[in-house]
């Protein structure tokens, strides 16, 4: 890293990306494309661009990296005036991800992922090491490095779109509509992995999006655009879920806007509640004593924290040893990685009610119903990345 | 010119071919292979100007294809024939007229095989920071070579078969034979320099496709999925 000669006051509030009264028109269009944008993107938060068609998120992006020039306004990378360096360097330093990934079908993986690293002059050896490193941060598997683009799967170039993207280490990362082109399963693996990856490497990114169940599952921060680009709001998912700032954003977000702020916790994230379960050496008592509190007729059995199964309230009351009754496992069961939309949806489906957590084999409490919208009427804790 | 049919003359008199295999034929044969070599490396320099040319100021497209176009028309004994006046008899009228018959088939070919690369991949390529220069030479022009390759081979093999006409303004090749062959009514130097420039265009053709063959190696590897 080079040594600055005096360090800034402001280097650790600056923002990563900072747009400044950015303005695009188009020549010939009697409306601008984008209209005096101003818009912070912090350091190691992934924001997304969204809004109907033609709003200019797609166009906004690509002014980050001057693959559009702006018509007014001040577009800042660290710090730096992007106008004010050259176009290819500035390029160079900033990872750039798109839909149809762009892979270039004469060259390898590995010369794809290599690219920038090459046109900036890496040695060999760093190079080497690096296309190592990257091949293992976005789970590719090595023996594909010597294969061509179209012999990998949709899924798999995109991977190797991304491994490209962050080969020279850039500090922000551009990526438009990267998932668009795989199907669901996929799209939702990679979303998974881009999170995961981001815990890593903390870039900046932005992302452009058509989907709001993207934005929300992937985004820090989501800036929604109206049509000529204006910011209708920019704000954590949660918040635009919880209190839309306009029309507009209400309509867009969808009347559906509780069900999808289940996707932004985690089973993990409700308080703990043991539910009608005792160990299994419990006595009668006890049982009936938990049945009532739970207003329940079943009990759940545990035995050495692990989760036996259901005993039916029949069985107690004919007086039987709680240990010998007949237990039915389980049918609903949640992992405390589960978003609450899929414990709900899980315990809807389910007979009983209620949804067991299973912690890496363990008891790890019940989810209801009830509780999970009680977590909706306090809000849902903030996603920690 | 008068063709008397004599079916008492055979096809082929072997020895005709023995005794003139060293001399008359090596020496046609040689001349061929330098006049299609010639006006198709020509060719190929000129067609690459006018594609860049095409290519960089959109407008110029048009007249350049009409150009290529109207220079294939003009019927190739005509050609030669005019150009003689100002050249004299040399191989210089027979390049020109050869190498003129290529543009319509070379800058075609070369300004498909440039937009055959899909957007996504110049766009990348953009956005990743190649500059124009590192760009056409690393990413276009490989991806274009298959039809540019296409091109040369199709242009090749048209002209090894023109220049058996250029030997009407004298300048060798197997059309010489051919010539040869019809004005004594001999079929065998007429059927030697056709079977020899049939032969010489297979050849050629077979050539550049392994070439071409060699320089994309990603053409040949399996789709997922």
């Amino acid at each position: 890293m080079a040594t600055a000669p005096e360090p800034d006051p402001n280097e650790k509030s600056r923002p990563a990306i900072r747009l400044s009264a950015v303005t695009k028109r188009f020549a010939g269009a009697s409306h601008a494309a984008v209209d005096a944008l101003s818009l912070d993107v912090a350091r190691g938060t992934i924001v997304a661009l969204i809004g109907p068609s033609g709003c200019g998120k797609t166009t906004t992006l690509r002014m980050i990296n001057r693959l559009i020039e702006p018509t007014s306004g001040r577009i800042e990378i660290e710090g730096a005036d992007v106008a004010a360096s050259g176009v290819v360097q500035l390029r160079r330093g900033i990872g750039y991800v798109i839909q149809q990934v762009g892979l270039f079908p004469h060259r390898t993986i590995a010369q794809n992922i290599a690219t920038v690293p090459r046109a900036l002059g890496w040695e060999r050896a760093r190079l080497a090491a690096r296309i190592d490193e990257l091949v293992e941060l976005v789970g590719l598997d090595p023996s594909m490095l010597d294969r061509y683009p179209d012999e990998l799967s949709g899924g798999q170039q995109q991977r190797v779109g991304v491994a490209r993207a962050l080969a020279a280490d850039p500090p922000v990362l551009l990526m438009d509509e990267p998932f668009g082109a795989v199907d669901p399963i996929v799209r939702a693996r990679l979303q998974d992995e881009l999170l995961g990856l981001q815990s890593r490497v903390q870039k900046a990114i932005v992302i452009v999006t058509h989907d709001i169940d993207e934005a929300i599952k992937i985004a820090d921060r989501v800036a929604l655009l109206n049509m000529g680009g204006i910011l209708e709001q920019y704000a954590p998912p949660d918040e635009l879920l919880r209190a839309p700032a306009s029309e507009f954003v209400e309509r867009f977000v969808g009347n559906d806007r509780s069900s999808k702020r289940l996707t932004l916790a985690r089973v993990a994230d409700l308080p703990f509640e043991r539910g009608a379960v005792l160990e299994v050496g419990a006595s009668l008592e006890e049982a009936r004593a938990v049945m009532d509190a739970h207003r329940t007729d079943w009990v759940g059995l545990t035995s050495n924290g692990v989760f036996e199964g259901w005993v039916d309230a029949s069985g107690i009351d004919d007086g039987a040893d709680l240990a010998a009754l007949p237990r039915s496992r389980p049918a609903a069961q949640v992992m405390p990685d589960s978003t609450l939309r899929e414990a709900m949806e899980i315990i809807m489906t389910s007979s009983t009610s209620v949804a067991v957590i299973d912690d890496d084999g363990r008891f790890g409490g019940v989810v209801t119903l009830e509780r999970i919208r009680a977590a909706l009427a306090v809000g849902v804790p903030e996603r920690v990345a | 010119m008068i063709l008397a049919l004599q079916t008492s003359e055979p096809l082929i008199r072997w020895r005709y071919i023995r005794d003139q295999w060293d001399g008359k034929i090596l020496d046609a044969v040689i001349d061929h292979i330098q006049l299609t070599v010639i006006s198709v490396v020509l060719g190929v320099i000129l067609s690459a100007i006018m594609t860049a040319f095409a290519l960089r100021y959109r407008w110029s497209t048009g007249p350049i294809m009409v150009f290529s176009a109207f220079v294939y028309t003009i019927p190739s004994v005509a050609l030669f024939g005019l150009l003689v006046p100002y050249t004299g008899l040399s191989k210089t009228p027979a390049v020109i007229a050869l190498t003129g018959y290529t543009f319509l088939i070379l800058v075609s070919a070369f300004i498909a095989g440039f937009r055959s690369v899909p957007g996504a991949v110049l766009d990348a390529a953009d956005g990743m920071g190649l500059s124009p220069r590192r760009r056409v030479l690393t990413v276009e022009l490989p991806l274009a070579l298959p039809y540019i390759f296409t091109g040369i081979r199709a242009a090749t093999v048209t002209t090894v078969g023109l220049v058996t006409v250029a030997a009407i303004i004298g300048q060798g090749g197997l059309g010489d034979l051919i010539l040869d062959g019809l004005r004594r009514t001999y079929w065998t130097p007429m059927i030697v320099g056709a079977v020899l420039s049939v032969a010489l265009a297979l050849l050629l053709d077979l050539g550049l496709w392994l070439v071409g063959r060699a320089l994309t190696p990603w053409t040949r590897r399996g789709h997922a999925e």
